[in-house]
């Protein structure tokens, strides 16, 4: 195999083309993405001037919204809140058909219930016990946290130490523990409500999605509160509110003994593509420099065809399966290195276009940047093998160029160009090579939230490494096509 | 070692085409074995079936002894020269002869061996694209050359050569046999292997047509005929017609007779008093046996 594959890469560089193909792939990702990212241009025009407001980050370091209506006094040490949820009511503001009505309705992740937070900073840490409109009970914590738990009225949390513990019953007497999370020092105890805005997608008459968003509230009624170990007095906030928000959307509690029925809006979660410009808008020139790939892919293989050059490898190598795998291991490698650095100087480069540009950039860990940066990279080596390979089935460049752009390029462009309805979009991305642009997807869809989860908006419906397993998929079913077709056929 | 090539019952079909029907032979070491026979008789799918780029349908062929698709490195056993035009244009001769060692663990030294020896020297380093038809063949050689293979094999090798090329090329052959190694060479035209050959396999359609000696095969085709030079050709054709010899004319002054022996053919012309400068043993040329030999089966398209 060694020599074979020495061979394989002596035949590679020493054709002008093939080079100058790797290299056009590169300019061309990092050129296109680049370009991409300057025109990507926020602007917040207002009485302030162009002052963007800064999106919260939470614990977990993910831009989140943190907009609540919270009723709360202090919790200096160890303490509780007991509460039943009594009744869960609200308003949707235009609902569809007509749109044209402020009607009452509980949107599916409006929430309502218990909560110790840190402090009245958003994004601050948080667990929290919660009925909601949909979803039954839950216990949600530092906004990307989740667990289903059944659908008990009575809630309760309990700190001792740095240990809270979230519990849930049906009556009020048994109790059962759904979760235990750490929140240290000095906190907040309480009730608080938020409601999401309800969200749909329509297919626009010309093509394209349209997003809609309405205004919405809700409002739990408690019953039995008690609280123990906390100390001042009962305080009304609206955590993230804004002067001049509209009525709507300002909370506030009203109380009776025991009783008390908080108003609130807005949304405690994950702010998803709101959360700032994703680092994969940098990226955006794979999709191009893609093209480059697949040529160089076919060529490699389908050029000795056409010269009858692939007489001589095979007389060379008559096993003929090393020359294919030589060959893929070679255009991969190549490939990967190019994607490597394109991708490597498209991200920095353009996060600081973007930046210069008045974006903020949603934030992710590092190892999510690793994993964009070289996923881009093995994106584009997997296409070269898929291309290699159906080179190699096919025999004709043009055929084989074609066939392996309609597999990668084609899907990814139509599902994320919105011209065709979402549900098309999303099974294109899942059943294509394309699927494998997952890999380059930063922030992740929450279940928990209710968002526009559509291609267009750059949300793939396949996790980035299942995506790009199927593309994986793809090329290896390819290769070994290829492979026997090549054993079989006379050269 | 073993350097025989065994070829054995081949058949072929490509579609509605018999391309082999039969075909056997085997090639010796120590001498240039010629392969010739009209276009389509089966020479070129032959070879590319003993390097293993074909799969017949039927029969074997064997190297040595085995398969040449079990062979490790398999340049180091048989060299072919089979499509001069097959290399990437854009490449330097030196880089397609460079990848070609490399695939069988061979190194630089090596290319730059075969370089020297086909004599391309310094144009090793230009693109092969831009070669004359002779300097391909010169690379085809190399790259057959490369592995130093005890069986070599050349189809057409003559092609596009100059009468120079030619000359260098014949002199190789010669060599290469000299050497003990197994040298086939396949020819549509008898006259490039004359003087070349020690042995011929002649085919048509997809089978082996004579696997003579040249020397035997000459032999047989000149057998009893006499040349003739007169330069009264059309009394001597009367006088030797009656009695009962057949004539043909090879030249402005030429005969050659057939089926009187040269003392009666002398015989003849002094009774029939017909003035001659010459009557000699005729020594058939390669290509008047090969005819002879291919008349029946040459196919026609």
């Amino acid at each position: 195999m060694i020599p074979l594959l020495r061979s394989e890469w002596t035949k590679f560089r020493t054709v002008r083309g093939w080079v100058a193909g790797s290299i056009v792939a590169v300019l061309l990702t990092v050129g296109v993405g680049l370009l991409g990212a300057a025109g990507t241009v926020r602007s917040c025009q207002g009485p302030q001037g162009d002052v963007c407001p800064e999106i919260p980050i939470g614990p977990g370091g993910q831009a989140v919204h943190d907009r609540f209506s919270f009723y709360h006094r202090a919790l200096p040490g160890d303490g509780s809140i007991t509460v039943k949820v009594a009744d869960v009511s609200g308003v949707i503001t235009y609902p569809p058909p007509d749109h044209d009505k402020i009607v009452p309705g509980v949107v599916p992740w409006a929430k309502v219930g218990v909560m110790v937070k840190q402090d009245l900073r958003q994004g601050s840490a948080y667990a929290a016990v919660m009925v909601t409109g949909a979803h039954g009970t839950r216990v949600q914590d530092d906004f990307v946290n989740d667990l289903a738990a059944g659908g008990d009225p009575w809630l309760r949390l309990t700190r001792s130490g740095d240990t809270l513990k979230g519990e849930s019953s049906p009556d009020g007497t048994s109790w059962r523990v759904i979760a235990e999370r750490r929140l240290k020092g000095p906190a907040l105890i309480g009730l608080f409500a938020a409601s999401p805005c309800d969200v749909t997608l329509s297919q626009g008459a010309l093509g394209g999605t349209i997003g809609a968003c309405r205004l919405t509230n809700v409002t739990g009624k408690f019953e039995d509160v008690s609280v123990e170990g906390a100390s001042g007095t009962w305080t009304h906030d609206d955590v993230g509110g804004e002067i001049g928000a509209p009525t709507l959307s300002v909370g506030s509690a009203r109380v009776w003994g025991s009783t008390i029925q908080l108003t609130g809006s807005g949304d405690i979660s994950p702010a998803g593509m709101e959360g700032g410009a994703v680092v994969e808008r940098t990226l955006t020139g794979a999709s191009i420099g893609l093209i480059a790939v697949i040529v160089v892919g076919v060529l490699f293989v389908t050029a000795e065809y056409r010269r009858g050059l692939i007489k001589a490898t095979l007389a060379a190598n008559p096993g003929r399966t090393g020359v294919l795998l030589a060959k893929a291991a070679v255009v991969a490698t190549v490939t990967f290195a190019g994607g490597l650095v394109a991708a490597a100087l498209a991200v920095p480069v353009g996060i600081g276009l973007m930046r210069d540009r008045n974006n903020s950039i949603a934030p992710i860990t590092a190892l999510t940047e690793v994993r964009v940066i070289v996923g881009t990279a093995a994106l584009l080596a997997v296409t070269a093998v898929l291309a290699l390979a159906l080179g190699a089935i096919f025999r004709r460049s043009a055929a084989a160029v074609i066939a392996a752009i309609m597999l990668v390029l084609l899907p990814q462009l139509l599902a994320t160009a919105s011209v065709i309805p979402s549900s098309a979009a999303q099974w294109l991305l899942r059943v294509t090579p394309a699927a494998g642009f997952a890999i380059q997807q930063s922030i992740p869809a929450y279940p928990q939230v209710e968002d526009y989860y559509i291609p267009a908006l750059g949300y793939y419906p396949l996790p980035p490494l299942g995506g790009f397993a199927v593309m994986c998929g793809y090329a290896a079913v390819a290769l070994a096509g290829a492979i026997v077709v090549l054993r079989r056929r006379d050269a | 070692m073993d350097v025989t090539v065994e070829v054995n019952g081949l058949r072929k079909r490509f579609g509605a085409t018999r391309a082999l029907d039969d075909m056997t032979f085997s090639v010796k070491p120590g001498l240039v074995t010629g392969f010739v026979g009209p276009n389509g008789a089966g020479k070129s799918t032959t070879m590319r079936i003993i390097v293993g780029l074909d799969r017949p349908d039927e029969g074997s062929a064997l190297v040595g002894g085995v398969a040449y698709r079990t062979l490790k490195r398999p340049l180091t056993h048989v060299g072919a020269l089979l499509d001069a035009s097959a290399f990437q244009p854009s490449r330097t001769a030196r880089n397609h002869l460079l990848w070609l060692a490399q695939s069988q663990g061979l190194g630089p030294r090596r290319v730059d061996e075969v370089v020297e020896q086909v004599g391309l020297g310094t144009a090793a380093r230009r693109r092969a694209g831009g070669y004359s038809l002779g300097m391909r063949q010169r690379l085809g050689i190399a790259a057959a050359l490369l592995g130093d293979p005890p069986v070599l094999l050349f189809d057409e090798p003559f092609n596009g050569l100059d009468p120079e090329g030619i000359v260098w090329i014949r002199g190789l052959l010669r060599s290469l046999a000299a050497d003990g190694r197994s040298v086939l060479v396949s020819s549509h035209l008898m006259s490039e292997l004359q003087d070349v050959a020690g042995h011929l396999i002649v085919a048509g359609r997809g089978r082996v047509v004579a696997d003579r000696a040249v020397e035997d095969l000459i032999a047989t085709a000149s057998n009893g005929r006499v040349t003739l030079r007169t330069t009264a050709r059309e009394d001597a054709m009367e006088a030797l017609a009656r009695a009962g010899a057949t004539v043909t004319v090879t030249g402005a002054d030429s005969l050659t007779v057939a089926g009187l022996s040269g003392a009666e053919t002398v015989a003849v012309l002094t009774a029939a008093e017909v003035a001659f400068a010459e009557v000699s043993a005729h020594r058939a040329t390669l290509e008047e046996a090969y005819m002879e030999l291919t008349r029946e089966s040459v196919e026609f398209r």
